[in-house]
């Protein structure tokens, strides 16, 4: 009965083609956000560092993905990589101009993944599907082997490793050894609330519509006069973009430092299964996608022992582990089987159901 | 809002001129030293039999394969090698013979796609969907929505296409085409596989988008009695090569075309 749309008339083309055109979405989005908001004054530091902040960071990257291979059809398997272009270019500029408040090159570090990102989409006008997957498999390796091999890049650090340095805002540290997780999940959550907003404005408007149309029948979108190549080489710019902003957020304001190793093929892979499993081209999906890959495990982690305890199974870490791998594992299994469409399709049924209930149809 | 360099052509001038047009893929050859004309404001019909190179004919007019021999002209101009979105911004717009619409987007959407050439507001106001970039998507919602009446389909405004039957797959695809607002509208078969209700629809708004908007349009269709009624002018392929040209009457009393369709004795 709450989720209702009759009586909500719109009377203009502007109310109509709002994203969130029912009342109770946007009243949920409402209370969404500033739950999320409260999550930082009420949430324990282990659950901010450990579960929110990451949970965050790559769902950014989902987007970026998503908006890539989800809206514009096109595969790619080197979100990773394009996430240490992002990262290592932050380090670079905030070394480099220290002055400069880091929140500044944390955006500005996305725009060096963009460019690079539009120069390995190139192919992606002549060659489509696991060829191009293949073509973007190279700028993963290549791109990880400039990271290893170029130490101009950590500044000539011995241990080749990247270290978050102490940077504040408004005088407190959101960033290196003193910023706490209450200080870093709020920086993470404004990031990605406001980047995500950019990227749903954009996937809805004109832009959103041509890589949609290249996804669905490039060559109608062409004979539409969708210059091909320009909207390809966009999707890459901007999807990487997004991918740059979280690989600087995952090593600055998560983990705190980093070496080489987390932008590797293992990143990109994760990163696509949450961005299938969430749902293609679905911008909440990738919420769910970076919720179910990363929030599960760590949920099974705590919940397991409390099941198996009661029947005096005292089980060792290890194998809570193992039986972590195996029940995730079989659960992605199950989604896909299911609901191909992934977990956003999951959530339009439900909110569909919502909307008629109690009648079936 | 022409360039001076464009001109107004006048219903009866020559839109498309195809001139001597051959067609080869290695050895098989499509099209044969085929001549004919497009005028300004009038239904051209391409018929003849299975395999005659009408589509392919299509497919030479909208920039997807380029004439091996001969030359075709557009507004006066002869056309260079071009990409076929670059016809397209040149005023040529098409339906195909199997439906290609954008499965996963609303009738609404995919009309709104079809605007994407008009639509001028940079990358930054459609981050914010502000300013410009809003005013301009109403600007187009409201051409879109005049598309959608004529077409009878405002019911089906925010239906994914794909759960759309056929038929009704076909007049989205033919909104999507006008909202190019196309000075040549090329139909790949845009009644093929329709019933006698959805025919006569379809052909009420081919006959009406000629009338009111004075579009130009070339159409393939293997409905004879669709195209001896509504077409101007009629030109006839087989095997590649051009065998009659002229009024739906004089094509139905060539002996080539008969002969064409119903067989020779031998």
């Amino acid at each position: 009965m709450l989720y209702r749309e009759a009586g909500q008339f719109k009377t203009n083309y502007v109310a109509d083609s709002a994203i969130f055109p029912l009342r109770q979405d946007r009243i949920g989005l409402g209370l969404i956000i500033i739950a999320a908001y409260a999550l930082a004054f009420m949430g324990s530091d282990f659950l901010l560092q450990a579960v929110l902040i990451p949970f965050l960071v790559f769902s950014l990257a989902a987007i970026g993905l998503n908006i890539l291979t989800g809206y514009t059809g096109l595969l790619s398997l080197g979100t990773g990589a394009f996430m240490g272009v992002g990262a290592y270019a932050c380090y670079k500029l905030m070394t480099a101009f220290p002055g400069v408040n880091v929140i500044v090159w944390i955006f500005v570090s996305g725009f060096f993944s963009a460019a690079i990102g539009a120069l390995f989409g190139l192919p992606s006008l002549r060659i489509k599907g696991f060829y191009l997957a293949v073509a973007t498999l190279a700028a993963q390796f290549f791109l990880q082997w400039c990271l290893i091999r170029i130490p101009w890049l950590v500044n000539y650090n011995v241990s080749g490793a990247l270290d978050a340095p102490l940077r504040t805002l408004f005088g407190t540290p959101i960033m290196g050894p003193n910023a706490t997780p209450q200080t870093r999940y709020l920086v993470v959550l404004t990031i990605v609330i406001l980047l995500t907003w950019l990227a749903s404005n954009l996937v809805h408007g004109r832009i959103g519509r041509m890589w949609i149309a290249i996804r669905d029948m490039d060559l109608a979108a062409e004979l539409m006069g969708i210059r091909p190549l320009q909207t390809k080489l966009l999707a890459f710019a901007v999807s990487s973009y997004y991918c740059g902003v979280a690989g600087a957020l995952l090593v600055f304001l998560w983990y705190g430092g980093a070496e080489y190793d987390v932008f590797n093929i293992n990143q990109s892979f994760f990163i696509l299964f949450m961005v299938i499993i969430g749902g293609l081209g679905s911008l909440i999906g990738s919420f769910f996608g970076a919720a179910l890959i990363f929030i599960l495990p760590i949920v099974l982690g705590i919940v397991l022992p409390a099941i198996l305890a009661p029947f005096g199974l005292s089980v060792g870490a290890d194998v809570i582990e193992h039986l972590r791998f195996m029940i995730v594992g079989a659960l992605i299994i199950f989604f896909l089987i299911v609901e191909p469409h992934g977990l956003a399709r999951l959530w339009q049924i439900g909110k569909q159901k919502l909307l008629v209930w109690p009648f079936p149809y | 809002m022409r360039a001076p360099d464009n001109p107004v052509l006048a219903k009866g001038d020559v839109l498309l001129a195809v001139d001597n047009v051959s067609l080869g893929f290695g050895g098989v050859k499509a099209l044969t030293d085929v001549s004919f004309d497009i005028r300004k404001s009038e239904i051209r019909a391409i018929i003849g039999p299975n395999g005659a190179g009408k589509t392919s004919m299509l497919n030479c007019i909208n920039g997807f394969y380029y004439p091996t021999e001969g030359r075709i002209t557009f507004k006066g101009v002869k056309r260079p090698k071009m990409r076929p979105y670059e016809a397209a911004r040149g005023g040529i717009a098409r339906t195909f013979q199997n439906v290609a619409l954008f499965k996963s987007m609303s009738t609404l959407d995919n009309i709104m796609a079809g605007r994407s050439i008009k639509m001028r507001s940079n990358f930054f106001w459609q981050l914010f969907r502000h300013g410009p970039a809003m005013k301009e998507e109403v600007a187009h919602r409201r051409f879109v929505e005049e598309i959608i009446d004529f077409l009878e389909i405002q019911h089906i405004r925010k239906t994914p296409v794909g759960r759309l039957p056929y038929g009704l797959q076909k007049r989205v695809e033919l909104g999507r085409a006008l909202a190019m607002e196309p000075e040549l509208l090329l139909l790949d078969e845009p009644m093929a596989g329709m019933n006698l209700e959805e025919k006569e629809d379809m052909s009420r708004f081919i006959l009406e988008v000629n009338q009111q908007y004075g579009t130009t349009i070339a159409l393939i269709e293997h409905d004879m009695g669709v195209v001896m009624d509504l077409s101007d002018r009629v030109v006839v392929l087989e095997y590649g090569r051009k065998i009659a040209d002229g009024t739906p009457q004089e094509v139905k009393g060539n002996q080539r075309v008969i002969d064409a369709y119903l067989g020779v004795a031998h």
